[in-house]
């Protein structure tokens, strides 16, 4: 049986891990290698590198430390933030990284993920979104809005139709980040994650709001995600990977101990 | 030294770390000839099927994995290496493989999701030198849509269950393929890669 994933991710600063809360006020939270020797030894099942900056020199820091950390860390590693074109994809990839995340450029070039699926095979290529309640959609069947440039750009599109896109091009995963849960610590945005994971057939990565333990729990079951990221509850030592994937298997979610 | 084949598909850098890691020496290779006195043969790949064949053979690589396999000297298939080593493929169109064992690489049913991205299990059917120290029903990290539906069931010698019961490891003799990254696995997949470079 296939076990469910707990993903630990580095959002990387000029080298340093931060955490934002909803997109803003960074906190540091440490060396990157460090953490994610950390989580190796930890069995975390995968790392996510976030690259914040989302520039060009940003880029070239994630590059180094994909190679400092593949050095060592025998898991894989996934890269996003700041990939807007196709050679920015081949370069992570050489750097090391086994899956490349693309969000923003994605909505201004759909084609960049499906030439990535050709040519890396769609299992390197993590369809991203970062998505935001409508308020209208409160009472009746919940919808949301896919935004860009690290949820700062509201784009009119409607991300259940979006992730769809996604897929058809190529995506061979998908990473749903709830804006209005993230950095929050209330809990992931479950109604996302089920709706998203009954309309495509790839596996979906729950991110933001991660608090605690039991919502890591609600999310790979009630909200069907194969995958949890979580970010701060790790950095700052709140729970060990070991102690969430204990709380999970007495509950009877597999998780690779 | 191991050999790891270059043939413009998937993630090789981290193969040939992991033997480095481990202490062996090995290297990545463009050109066949230059892998003639090489002791171990890796086959890596993440690609489609039909492509990662199309390579192979514009690359020159068919034939000197088959002489490299008829010398006796050791060959390992990962993931999309391990689907080549087998008859023919229906990704994307009916392709041929290597032919090294009998079997077909089929999708897996539309009851699971696709690809199948993560940590599973694998079962032993048999214990072979490759596995010494790895613990039966271990976690690998498995990412593909197509599985191996061997013929032989001699050349099976762990599966794997996902909507289905699947090789997830063949051998014979000389010969070891394995759906999983063993790279990216971390002790068990390193403990496999050891027993290779070393048992075989």
């Amino acid at each position: 049986m296939l076990a469910k994933r707990i993903i630990p991710c580095l959002d990387v600063k000029n080298g340093r891990n931060v955490r934002g809360v909803r997109f803003s006020a960074d906190r540091d939270a440490g060396d990157p290698v460090e953490l994610a020797t950390r989580y190796d030894l930890e069995k975390a099942d995968e790392l996510v590198f976030y690259d914040i900056t989302a520039s060009a020199e940003g880029r070239a820091i994630v590059q180094t430390l994909v190679e400092q950390v593949s050095e060592c860390v025998f898991i894989p590693l996934t890269v996003g933030g700041g990939i807007r074109t196709f050679a920015d994809m081949r370069e992570i990839l050489k750097s090391g990284a086994d899956k490349v995340s693309v969000n923003s450029a994605a909505v201004h070039d759909p084609d960049i993920i499906r030439q990535g699926a050709e040519s890396f095979g769609s299992q390197c290529i993590v369809g991203a979104i970062d998505a935001l309640r409508k308020p209208e959609s409160e009472g009746g069947a919940p919808s949301w809005e896919i935004y860009i440039n690290g949820g700062r750009t509201a784009t009119g599109i409607d991300a259940v139709e979006w992730v769809e896109k996604l897929v058809d091009h190529g995506a061979g995963e998908l990473v749903l980040n709830s804006i209005d849960a993230d950095g929050t610590r209330e809990g992931y945005d479950l109604e996302l994650n089920r709706t998203v994971a009954n309309r495509v057939d790839v596996p979906i990565v729950a991110s933001g709001g991660c608090g605690n333990v039991e919502h890591i729990y609600r999310v790979l079951t009630d909200g069907q995600a194969s995958a949890a990221l979580a970010a701060s509850i790790f950095h700052f030592g709140d729970y060990s990977i070991p102690e969430v994937k204990y709380f999970l298997s007495e509950r009877g979610v597999l998780v690779r101990n | 030294m191991i050999a790891v084949v270059n043939y413009g598909m998937g993630n090789l850098r981290s193969v040939e770390k992991a033997f480095e890691h481990l202490g062996f020496e090995a290297r990545i290779f463009d050109d066949p000839g230059q892998t003639i006195s090489a002791s171990h043969l890796v086959l890596p790949g993440d690609a489609a099927f039909g492509d990662a064949m199309n390579n192979l053979r514009k690359g020159g690589w068919v034939e000197r994995i088959l002489d490299h396999i008829e010398a006796g000297r050791p060959f390992l298939g990962i993931c999309v290496g391990l689907q080549l080593m087998f008859t023919e493929s229906e990704e994307l169109g009916r392709h041929r493989g290597l032919g090294l064992m009998s079997g077909c690489i089929k999708r897996f049913p539309p009851t699971e999701r696709v690809p199948q991205i993560g940590w599973n299990q694998v079962r032993y059917k048999q214990s072979i030198k490759a596995l010494e120290a790895v613990p039966d029903n271990s976690f690998f990290y498995f990412v593909h849509s197509y599985y191996v539906d061997a013929e032989e069931s001699e050349d099976c010698v762990a599966t794997t269950e996902y909507g289905l019961e699947y090789t997830s490891i063949a051998a014979r003799e000389n010969i070891l393929g394995v759906q999983f990254h063993p790279e990216k696995s971390q002790q068990s997949g390193l403990r496999l890669l050891q027993n290779f470079a070393s048992r075989y």
